[in-house]
């Protein structure tokens, strides 16, 4: 979709902020927020993707004005809401008011180590050949759908040569929605600056951005 | 100053915790009470980012790849494996790739779509990695990003700038710094910095190690 989270190529907000010895948190409240996401992901309710889409659909106004944590916050309130595992109500008393709904698993202390060393690795088993080969001139679609994507705007509509063919991955258009893996060959394609940007770019500038192949085609 | 210091201003009348505290508190409360998620296991987790997986995980991959050059064909041909040697693996580095700097070839990455970052090699973003001024500008004008971590590159070096949009994520390999001839692993590791491995910084020349230090 195209949400605050499209950020590639926008203006106007400003200088990089940097902050020396930054540390992983800045607050108790983001290690919460933090280490609540990743559990109840370990659950199993919501693929990545999913939880990816919840926070870029968050109002444009509220993405661009909370910080990283709360952005992730917000985005849990939707997933546990829209998957029925809390109320509306509970989540206002913030207390238990009706009975759990059964999940996959609950992380435990001792799991976590296994857990985050395993990681949830997204290729799949090739069904039919990848449609493209290294060198292959393709074109981005034109396209401005309303649900999650991993096409970014600032790359649609234009040419680049595909450099890298990474396998089958799960494709996260539809993975995001319940509408399962369909997984598809992902592609590390390479664009010049000058074919993204226009002339003004630099011209010792390159992208590679990995695609996947519904979001390609041969280029004439 | 950080975004979540300026939020601390606000919504003091009421209580000494702020909104997002507040709101925090009654999310793991509420998941806790309903059994879905086990308060041992959230401090497991801040404990291992605080205290295990960082860059300093990542500095030993690139110490090892500019010491052993049977190590960096092995990184570079299939980075996965190659850290998994080091037992790096899983969350948020399940499939890595590993991209050289030369005297004609700088990288760097970005995630302008979210946050993806190298978790088992490089830790936790930090937050100018995942805010706007980053992700916006990384695509388009690195020299200029660059500029502002005090990065100069001659004019004739590619830049190239890898945007994380699929869960293959990037480790750059920085170039190693002269008057390093001979040196361990060990030492060689103390010159690589988290940004040198995300492409907005350089390897610490061995003077800027002493003074350091």
């Amino acid at each position: 979709m195209n949400g605050a989270q499209d950020l590639g190529g926008q203006m106007g907000f400003g200088p990089i902020e940097l902050e020396e010895n930054e540390p992983n948190f800045h607050a108790k409240w983001e290690e919460r927020a933090f280490a609540v996401t990743l559990a109840m992901g370990a659950t199993g309710s919501w693929t990545l993707d999913a939880s990816r889409f919840a926070r870029e659909s968050l109002p444009q106004v509220t993405y661009l004005t909370s910080s990283y944590y709360e952005i992730w916050t917000r985005g849990l309130e939707k997933l546990v809401l829209s998957n029925g595992l809390v109320t509306e109500e509970e989540l206002k008393q913030g207390r238990k008011l009706e009975a759990a709904k059964p999940v996959k698993r609950v992380l435990s202390a001792d799991a976590v180590a296994g857990v985050l060393a395993k990681g949830a690795p997204v290729d799949r088993e090739e069904h039919q050949p990848a449609r493209f080969r290294v060198g292959d001139k393709v074109h981005t679609r034109r396209m401005n759908p309303e649900h999650h994507t991993r096409l970014p705007r600032y790359a649609r509509d234009a040419v680049g040569t595909i450099e890298a063919i990474h396998g089958v991955h799960v494709f996260p258009d539809t993975n995001a929605h319940g509408e399962g893996e369909q997984p598809t060959w992902l592609y590390g394609v390479l664009f010049k600056g000058t074919d993204i940007w226009g002339p003004d770019s630099d011209p010792k500038l390159s992208l590679r951005i990995d695609l996947w192949e519904p979001y390609l085609d041969l280029a004439r | 100053m950080s975004a979540h210091e300026h939020d601390h201003s606000h919504d003091h009348d009421h209580s000494e915790l702020s909104e997002i505290e507040l709101r925090v508190r009654a999310l793991e409360t509420l998941l806790t009470e309903k059994g879905y998620i086990d308060p041992p296991a959230l401090d497991e987790l801040i404990e291992t980012y605080e205290t295990k997986i960082g860059p300093k995980n990542g500095a030993r991959v690139v110490a090892r790849a500019w010491a052993d050059a049977d190590y960096r064909d092995r990184l570079l041909k299939d980075a996965t494996s190659a850290i998994a040697e080091f037992g790096f693996t899983g969350r948020q580095g399940e499939h890595m790739v590993a991209v050289e700097n030369t005297d004609q070839t700088h990288n760097m990455v970005v995630c302008t779509l979210c946050s993806c970052y190298p978790w088992t090699v490089l830790g936790l973003p930090p937050v100018w990695y995942k805010s706007a001024p980053y992700r916006s500008r990384a695509v388009r004008d690195p020299r200029g990003v660059l500029d502002e971590f005090g990065v100069k590159l001659p004019d004739d070096t590619e830049v190239r700038v890898w945007d994380s949009t699929a869960e293959i994520r990037y480790l750059v390999i920085p170039k190693r710094p002269a008057g390093t001839d001979g040196w361990s692993e060990e030492r060689l590791a103390d010159l690589v910095t988290r940004n040198s491995m995300i492409g907005t910084g350089l390897a610490l020349d061995p003077s800027e190690l002493e003074d350091a230090a």
